[in-house]
């Protein structure tokens, strides 16, 4: 997928003036967050599973070579294929050589974040193949030819009224009538899939976690498209990343617990479903072939870094639910495939950081996501280790570098300090005598603070600063 | 507060004045010195200058260090540190020993200046286990009072319950709450001028909160947050006046709210 990151500050502030967004977001936020916190109080030791989940990743990531290739010969031991992927040309190019034959043409496509990192369905089409997403997110914004706006729920920006003009204008050639109602609307989706699902020649699906030692994949939906799109074609290819792969079944048990409460808030989400391998000889139906690609595309470099944390990450999309600036701005502005506070995090490591300097400052470091994580990541301090590096690489601006160095020569002289604070007082209340309309306490613009007092008043500061009125003070004693 | 009276350092306590209350409400600063003398501390200020935070959360590193060190040597030997400020408070508590490696004496050094760093309101419940007073403020009970937990405070010191508490005891009401008072108002520091779009919608979804709860005052600790929340308000032409939750606590009339004057 291409990356606009570095636009973050004009598509955000665009973002901020489209009022269907605003609509779409604020009841999206509501929602979730509420769903959430009752799904958490629900299971009495939710602490314990976060707790859980942390030590078990952390784990994983410290021997994944040992648990990536016991999956590996897992799925080999149940008839399936396994394929590694270096980057994302590669994932496109072994999908592709997986799909290139003749009597193949339409591709169904289940929810897949990963293959989003390389534009999996462009390059199949360009390839002359029809793809068809499934999930009901994915086919909005693939109908609307754009790219998820939420990593659990893809059309989460689109307003229902959206929906129908979409449906509408590609379903009525097909004889389909113009939907309002959410129902119908699901209805409609569900019908015009239906004839997909039955047509299609390869099923490629995400996964959520794979599982080491029986060598599964689960995949976990709330529509059971992924299962229509890995059972009913010949070809199930299961395109995923190194870093979901955890030891077993136990484990599975607790990471389920804590993905469908986290994600929207249920307590377990409506389809679980475990893919072993390719159809056996006394099985009635599944595909012939199951192919797996892992993806790396950078994950093994980050595992060196201390941004090791940020793979723990199963993607149930809670910090961005509960992130003031994502529910604000929306995911687009984030640039790539990741947006809200684990987008901000992993972009930069994926992409390279100059193609996303925005991404670690756009956040207020408040920790709401970290309190929500199901894996605990400290994302806001993985973020400030983002800002870290910018500043040892020399990346920031010109305004703060010399506005941070000349405040900490300030800040270490305790008698200069006193000198500038209060000179800066004693200049703002000069001014604040000076124009009659600030005598009322506030300033309504202040020269070079035009980013706060654009939209902002600013307290006129009280007559003096509170070191010297201390002095004095300590004098009359 | 004469010299021969004052007891050793390491029986007083230390005001973190905190730029900001520094520079533009000295207020605060001086509602925390009577609230701790009222307990029977003595109150000392050091000359001081900045905990670091801003450089910090800049990915300043270095620079924070020095201020750090800074800090360190000026307020090691005080019994407690405390601090009007969750932020500032925490930029102590928690973040500084994130600045030097473990097992360092510069490390144990900040472990040891942090746990005896508290943010007011958690001083004077938690610590010095106060029960104040009921104040009578003629219009107290007719006031809708909201309060705004802001980030720091709340999820890295734990600060919830007892700016509460005081504010129960003190004036006799209770506080009438926001559905948002967890969500950030915005402010971040330098955020608020590097992206002051996003900033200002997040400070409008606060307001939202703020007039739901139908609030004639606006409480907070943080006054980086309440001057954003004020500064707003005031532009939007509302009502609501907005204090530091200390200001409401002392014996005198907290005066002008944030941003206006006599
Ligand atoms: S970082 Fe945590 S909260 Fe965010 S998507 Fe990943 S697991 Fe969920």
């Amino acid at each position: 997928m291409q990356v606009t990151s570095r636009y973050f500050r004009t598509t955000a502030r665009e973002a901020l003036l489209d009022e269907d967004l605003r609509a779409a977001m604020g009841r999206a936020e509501g929602g979730f967050i509420d769903t959430r916190k009752m799904a958490v109080e629900e299971l009495e030791n939710f602490e314990e599973y976060r707790e859980f989940a942390r030590k078990t990743k952390n784990h994983v990531l410290a021997h994944l070579d040992y648990y990536l290739t016991q999956f590996e010969s897992n799925v080999l031991a149940s008839g399936g294929q396994v394929h590694w992927a270096g980057n994302g040309e590669e994932v496109n190019r072994i999908v592709l050589d997986i799909c290139r034959r003749p009597d193949i043409r339409k591709i169904t496509k289940g929810k897949s974040m990963v293959s989003e990192e390389s534009a999996l369905n462009a390059g199949l089409e360009a390839a002359g193949f029809e793809v068809v997403e499934t999930d009901l997110g994915e086919y909005i914004i693939q109908l609307a030819r754009e790219t998820p706006s939420h990593i659990i729920a893809p059309a989460v920006h689109k307003t229902r009224q959206a929906v129908t003009d979409l449906f509408d204008e590609h379903h009525r050639e097909a004889g389909y009538s113009r939907v309002v109602e959410r129902l119908d609307i699901v209805n409609q989706a569900r019908q015009v899939l239906r004839d997909h699902f039955c047509t299609a020649d390869v099923g490629i699906t995400g996964a959520n976690f794979l599982i080491a030692d029986t060598g599964s994949i689960a995949l976990i939906t709330n529509e059971g498209n992924g299962d229509l799109t890995a059972n009913l074609p010949n070809i199930h290819v299961v395109v995923t990343s190194i870093e979901k792969v955890i030891p077993d079944m136990l484990a599975l048990g607790g990471f389920l617990r804590l993905l469908g409460r986290s994600a929207t808030g249920q307590i377990m989400s409506v389809y679980t479903t475990l893919f072993n391998g390719p159809r056996r000889i006394d099985d009635l139906d599944g595909p012939e072939e199951f192919h797996v690609v892992l993806v790396d595309s950078g994950r093994s470099e980050i595992l060196g870094t201390q941004f090791r944390d940020i793979l723990r990450c199963i993607k149930c999309g809670a910090c961005m639910n509960h992130c003031p600036v994502y529910t604000s701005v929306g995911g687009h502005a984030y640039g790539w495939v990741y947006p809200g506070p684990m987008g901000s995090v992993l972009t930069p490591l994926m992409v390279g950081q100059k193609k996303a300097p925005d991404l670690p400052y756009a956040c207020t470091l408040n920790g709401r996501c970290k309190t929500v994580c199901p894996v605990m990541i400290p994302l806001p301090d993985l973020l400030r280790e983002h800002r870290n590096n910018l500043v040892e690489m020399g990346q920031t601006g010109v305004v703060q570098r010399w506005g941070m160095w000349l405040w900490s020569i300030v800040a270490r002289k305790p008698v200069l300090y006193s000198m500038m604070t209060s000179l800066y007082v004693l200049k703002l209340n000069l001014l604040a005598r000076m124009v009659p309309a600030f005598q009322r306490g506030s300033f309504k613009y202040i020269p070079m603070m035009g980013a706060w007092t654009s939209s902002r008043d600013f307290p006129v500061p009280q007559a003096s600063t509170f070191q010297s009125q201390w002095k004095k003070r300590a004098l009359h004693d | 507060m004469s010299a021969t009276a004052s007891p050793p350092k390491t029986e007083q306590v230390a005001l973190l004045v905190t730029c900001l209350s520094d520079l533009f409400r000295p207020q605060i600063a001086h509602a925390a010195v009577e609230l701790i003398e009222k307990f029977g501390y003595w109150v000392d200020v050091p000359r001081q200058t900045c905990c670091g935070q801003p450089a910090f959360n800049a990915g300043e590193k270095d620079k924070t260090r020095i201020l750090a060190e800074n800090m360190i040597s000026l307020f090691e030997s005080y019994r407690y540190v405390i601090a009007p400020s969750g932020s500032c408070a925490a930029t102590i508590k928690v973040h500084y020993p994130e600045l030097f490696s473990e097992g360092s004496p510069e490390h144990e050094q900040c472990m040891k200046l942090g746990e005896k760093t508290h943010e007011l309101s958690g001083f004077l419940v938690d610590v010095a286990k106060a029960a104040l007073e009921k104040k009578s403020l003629p219009d107290a009970r007719s006031m809708r009072i909201a309060y705004h937990d802001s980030c720091s405070g709340l999820r890295e010191l734990g600060i919830r319950s007892q700016p509460r508490k005081l504010l129960g005891d003190r004036l006799g009401v209770d506080i009438s709450e926001m559905s948002n008072s967890e969500v950030c108002c915005g402010f971040g520091g330098l955020f608020c001028v590097k992206y002051p779009e996003i900033s200002t919608r997040m400070v409008d979804n606060k307001i939202v909160g703020i007039e739901k709860a139908e609030a004639d005052v606006l409480l907070g600790g943080d006054l980086g947050c309440l001057m954003n929340i004020a500064g707003r308000l005031r532009r939007l032409g509302s009502e609501t006046r907005v204090y530091h939750y200390a200001e409401l606590l002392t014996d005198s009339d907290p005066g002008p709210a944030i941003g206006y004057q006599k």
